[in-house]
C-alpha cells in the first residue's frame, strides 16, 4: 500500500471535527478523486496525506513509511517524494514564474544549487518543459502577479510535476478554470501520473470532471467516507446523498494588502 | 520549441546593477575609512574598552544628581519653550500655505487658481527651508550668536519646528474633505471662519497627535543639540565624555532613556485623552 | 467628567510652558530688542559672501563625498544587521531570543545618532569612521524594528508550502517570505537613507568627519565665509538624495 490511512481522527484547532475514524487504502499507481460537499474534509484529507496536518488518532502510513513516527529530517526527505498542489497557489506575488516552478525540486537539491538558483535559473529547460505542459510555456519569465487565477493554478500544478514526485495529491487543482481548460490540465495530470507511474489522489468539486477522468472516486461528507467506488457505480441516488444539504459556501476571506508603515520622525 | 528566450532576461540587469554596487563599495569604503575592528576590539588593549570599563558603576553622588535633575529639568524646558515658539510661527504660516483657505479653490472644485497658487508658493517654500536646515546646525549658529545655554536651542527647535509642523498641518487641512469649508466660503462666510466651522472640527484630533509626537522628538533634538553647547543633559554628556567620566556617561544615558520612555508614555496618554 | 479631566489636562499643559519660560529665564524680550538684533544681523551678513575658491570648493567635494559615503555604508550596514536581528525579533527562533533581540533593538535605536558618534569618536578616533559606525549602530535598530514588523506580518503560506515539499527552513525563507518582503525592506531602507544623509551631514559636529566636520571648525575659526559654502553644500546633498530617493522608490518600489 503506497497510502495507508487507519482509523485516522482529525480535528482543527478551533475545534472543527475534519475527519473522523476515516479507513482508507490507495495502491501504488492508482489514480482517485475525491468528491463531497463543501466542509466535507477533502482539504483535510489532502493535507493529512501530505504530512502538513497531523492527525488527533490513528496512523498514516505513506510510502512504507509511518509519517509521524519518524524523526523530523526523515519527514522532510519523505515530504520530497509527495506533492501537493494546493488550493489556493502559495505563490509569493512579485516571484517570477520560472523561480516558482524550479522551487519544487528544493527539497532534492543540494545546498549549492538551491543558493545558485537564487540569483540565476538553474534549469531553464526542465521548468519550461513542466510548463508547456500546461500551455504556459510563453509565460517563463512573468512575475505571478501579472498572471490570472486559472494561470497560477497551473503554475502551481507545473511546480509540482516539476517535483517529480512519487505521490502527486491535487486540492481542487482546477477551481479558478473554466470547463474546458479545467478539463485539458486534468487530462495532463492523469496521463503524467500514468506515464511516470505516480499515484494520483485529487479533490474535486464538479462531479463531472471527476467522474471522467479517474478511475476510482471517494466520496467524502462530514468527516466519513461515504462511498469507494468506480465512476460506473457512482448513480444519482449516491451523489444526492452525497450532496444532501449543501450549505452555501461562503466567499474565502481577501488577503489584506501589505501595508507600509513608514514613520514620520 | 522556442530557442529564442532561453536565456533569462534578467540576467543581464541584475548583472550589471552587481557590477555597479561593487564599482561604487570600494570608494564608499575608501571614503569613509569603514574599520569595523574598532568595535570587536573591545577588553583592556583598546581606547574604548578601558573607557567601556569605566561605565560600570554609573556615577551617584550626591552633588552629580543635583547636576541630573537639573539637566533633565533644562532639556524638558527647552522642548516645550521651543515648541510653544514654533507652534506661534507655524499655526499662521500653515493657514496661508494650505490651500484649504483658497477662495479661489471653493469655486473650482478645490484647485486654487494661478495667482492663488503663486501667493502660496513663497510661504510653502519659506516652510520647507526651515525644516531642511537641521535642528543641529541652527543650534551651532545661535551659540555663536547668542552664546552657550538653552536659549540657543530653544530658538533652533522653534525655528526647525515651526518649518516641520507649519507644513504637515498645511498637509493636514488639505486631506480632509474640503466641501463643507467651500460651502461656507460660497455663502459668503470670511476665510478664517469657513475653515473654524468646516475644517477644524475634523483635523483637530489629529493634529494634537502630531503636535504631541513632535513635543517628543522636540525632547530628543533637545538632548542632541546640547552637544554644541545649547544645554541641557547633552551638554553634561558632552562634558563628561570629554572628562572621560565613564561612570558620569552612563548616569547620563540613562537618565536620557528613562525620560525618552516618560514622554513617550506621557505622549500617548495626552493623545488619547485629548484625541 | 470627560472635559474635566482634558480641561484639567490642558491648564497642567498651559502651566507647563509657562513654567518652561520662566526657569530657562530667557528673557525674550531681552532677545527682541534692538542692540541684539543688531548684533545678530551683523553676523547673519557675513554669512552672505561666500568662498567659493576652487580649493575651498574641492576641500568640500571631498566632505560632501566623505559624508555621502558614510551615509551609505552605515545604511547597508545596518541594512544587513538589521535583517539578521529582525529574524529572531519577529519570533522565528523562540521567546527567549525574541526577547533578547527586540531589546537590543531598542536600545540601539533610543540612543540618537549623534550621542552614538561622540563614543565612536572616542572608540575609533576622529573621522568618518565614527561616522559611519554610529549611524551603522543606531540604524540597526530602526530597521530591524521595521523589518520585524514587516517579517511578522507577511503571509506564511508560501513558506510554508515549500516546507512541505521536503525543503528546510533556509529555503522556505529565501523563496517563500523573501520575495514578498524585499519591496518593503527596500522601501524602509531607501527611507532611512534620505535621513542618514541629513544626519551624516551634523555627526561631524562631533568630529566624525564629512561636512559637518568641516562646517563646525569653520564656524568655530570665525570663517563665516567658508561656512556658508558649506551650507549651501548640505542644502544641495540633502535635495539630491530626496529627490533621487523619491525616483528610485517609484521606479522599483510598488508597495
Amino acid at each position: 500500500m503506497t497510502l495507508q490511512l487507519t482509523n485516522v481522527t482529525l480535528t482543527h484547532a478551533n475545534g472543527v471535527h475534519a475527519l473522523r475514524g476515516v479507513d482508507l487504502h490507495i495502491a501504488a499507481g492508482e489514480q482517485v478523486a475525491i468528491i463531497g460537499p463543501s466542509g466535507a474534509g477533502k482539504s483535510s484529507l489532502l493535507n493529512l496525506l501530505a504530512t502538513a496536518l497531523r492527525p488527533g488518532s490513528g496512523e498514516v502510513q505513506l510510502l512504507g513509511e509511518r509519517a509521524w513516527q519518524l524523526s523530523a529530517r526523515q519527514r522532510q526527505r519523505l515530504r520530497a517524494r509527495i506533492g501537493l498542489v494546493h488550493q489556493a497557489p502559495p505563490l509569493p506575488p512579485r516571484q517570477r514564474v520560472i523561480t516558482a516552478v524550479l522551487a519544487g525540486k528544493l527539497g532534492q537539491w543540494s545546498l549549492g544549487k538551491s543558493l545558485l538558483n537564487l540569483l540565476h535559473p538553474v534549469d531553464i529547460p526542465g521548468a519550461r518543459a513542466a510548463l508547456a505542459r500546461l500551455d504556459l510555456g510563453d509565460k517563463l519569465f512573468a512575475q505571478c502577479q501579472q498572471l490570472s487565477g486559472g494561470q497560477l493554478q497551473r503554475v502551481g500544478v507545473a511546480r509540482v510535476l516539476y517535483q517529480a514526485p512519487e505521490v502527486l495529491l491535487a486540492d481542487e487543482p482546477v477551481s479558478a478554470m473554466d470547463p474546458v481548460l479545467a478539463g485539458h490540465t486534468l487530462t495532463v495530470l492523469c496521463r503524467h501520473a500514468r506515464e511516470h507511474k505516480v499515484t494520483l489522489v485529487a479533490s474535486l468539486h464538479a462531479v463531472e470532471l471527476a467522474l471522467g477522468h479517474f478511475s476510482r472516486i471517494i466520496g467524502l461528507r462530514e468527516g466519513q467516507i461515504l462511498f469507494d467506488l468506480p465512476p460506473g457505480a457512482v448513480d444519482h441516488e449516491l451523489l444526492d446523498r452525497l450532496y444532501a444539504n449543501e450549505q452555501l459556501q461562503s466567499p474565502p476571506t481577501p488577503v489584506a494588502p501589505l501595508s507600509l508603515q513608514i514613520p514620520r520622525c | 520549441m522556442l530557442t529564442s528566450d532561453s536565456r533569462d532576461p534578467a540576467t543581464l540587469p541584475r548583472l550589471l546593477l552587481s557590477l555597479l554596487a561593487v564599482a561604487l563599495l570600494w570608494p564608499g569604503i575608501r571614503f569613509s575609512e569603514l574599520d569595523l575592528s574598532v568595535l570587536l576590539a573591545g577588553g583592556s588593549q583598546s581606547e574604548m574598552g578601558r573607557f567601556v570599563a569605566t561605565f560600570w558603576p554609573p556615577a551617584y553622588g550626591e552633588e552629580f544628581l543635583a547636576l541630573l535633575w537639573q539637566a533633565t529639568l533644562q532639556t524638558l524646558a527647552i522642548a516645550t519653550a521651543g515648541m510653544t515658539l514654533a507652534l506661534l510661527l507655524a499655526v499662521p504660516a500653515s493657514l496661508l500655505a494650505s490651500r484649504a483657505l483658497s477662495l479661489s479653490a471653493a469655486s473650482r472644485g478645490g484647485r486654487p487658481s494661478f495667482l492663488g497658487r503663486l501667493l502660496r508658493w513663497p510661504v510653502r517654500g519659506l516652510l520647507i527651508f526651515l525644516r531642511s536646515v537641521p535642528e543641529i546646525v541652527w543650534a551651532l549658529l545661535f551659540v555663536r550668536a547668542v552664546g552657550l545655554g538653552p536659549t540657543a536651542g530653544v530658538l533652533a527647535i522653534a525655528i526647525t519646528y515651526s518649518g516641520m509642523l507649519g507644513k504637515v498641518y498645511a498637509e493636514i487641512f488639505e486631506s480632509v474633505d474640503q466641501r463643507p469649508a467651500h460651502a461656507l466660503l460660497q455663502a459668503g462666510s470670511g476665510r478664517l471662519a469657513a475653515f473654524a466651522y468646516g475644517i477644524l472640527p475634523n483635523v483637530a484630533a489629529e493634529l494634537l497627535s502630531y503636535t504631541v509626537y513632535r513635543w517628543e522628538c522636540a525632547i530628543r533634538a533637545s538632548v542632541v543639540m546640547g552637544f554644541v553647547g545649547a544645554g541641557g543633559l547633552g551638554q553634561q554628556m558632552d562634558l563628561s565624555l570629554r572628562m572621560f567620566a565613564g561612570g558620569e556617561v552612563a548616569s547620563l544615558l540613562l537618565t536620557f532613556l528613562l525620560l525618552v520612555l516618560l514622554a513617550d508614555q506621557l505622549s500617548r496618554l495626552l493623545r488619547w485623552r485629548l484625541g | 467628567m470627560n472635559r474635566l479631566i482634558n480641561l484639567a489636562l490642558l491648564l497642567a499643559v498651559g502651566v507647563a510652558v509657562v513654567t518652561s519660560f520662566g526657569y530657562l529665564g530667557i528673557d525674550l524680550g531681552a532677545l527682541g530688542d534692538s542692540d541684539n538684533l543688531r548684533q545678530m544681523g551683523a553676523y547673519a551678513r557675513r554669512f552672505l559672501s561666500p568662498d567659493l575658491s576652487a580649493n575651498h570648493l574641492q576641500a568640500i567635494a571631498h566632505g560632501a563625498l566623505e559624508t555621502i559615503a558614510m551615509s551609505a555604508l552605515g545604511t547597508l550596514l545596518a541594512a544587513l544587521f538589521g535583517l539578521i536581528l529582525a529574524l529572531p525579533a519577529a519570533g522565528r527562533f523562540g521567546w527567549p531570543f525574541k526577547s533578547a533581540s527586540r531589546l537590543l533593538l531598542n536600545a540601539l535605536r533610543a540612543i540618537p545618532e549623534l550621542v552614538w558618534a561622540a563614543l565612536m569618536v572616542l572608540a575609533a578616533g576622529l573621522g568618518p569612521n565614527a561616522g559611519t559606525l554610529a549611524l551603522a549602530l543606531h540604524t540597526t535598530g530602526v530597521l530591524g524594528r521595521l523589518f520585524a514588523e514587516a517579517l511578522e506580518n507577511t503571509p506564511p503560506q508560501p513558506a510554508d508550502a515549500i516546507r512541505l515539499q521536503g525543503a528546510n527552513a533556509l529555503w522556505a525563507f529565501c523563496y517563500g517570505t523573501l520575495p514578498n518582503l524585499l519591496p518593503q525592506l527596500l522601501a524602509y531602507v531607501l527611507y532611512r537613507w534620505e535621513n542618514n544623509i541629513r544626519m551624516a551631514s551634523v555627526l561631524g559636529f562631533v568630529g566624525a568627519g564629512g561636512l559637518g566636520q568641516m562646517l563646525y571648525v569653520s564656524l568655530s575659526l570665525f570663517q563665516e565665509a567658508q561656512a556658508s559654502t558649506v551650507m549651501m553644500a548640505m542644502l544641495l546633498l540633502v535635495l539630491a538624495v530626496d529627490s533621487l530617493s523619491s525616483w528610485s522608490r517609484q521606479r522599483w518600489v510598488k508597495a
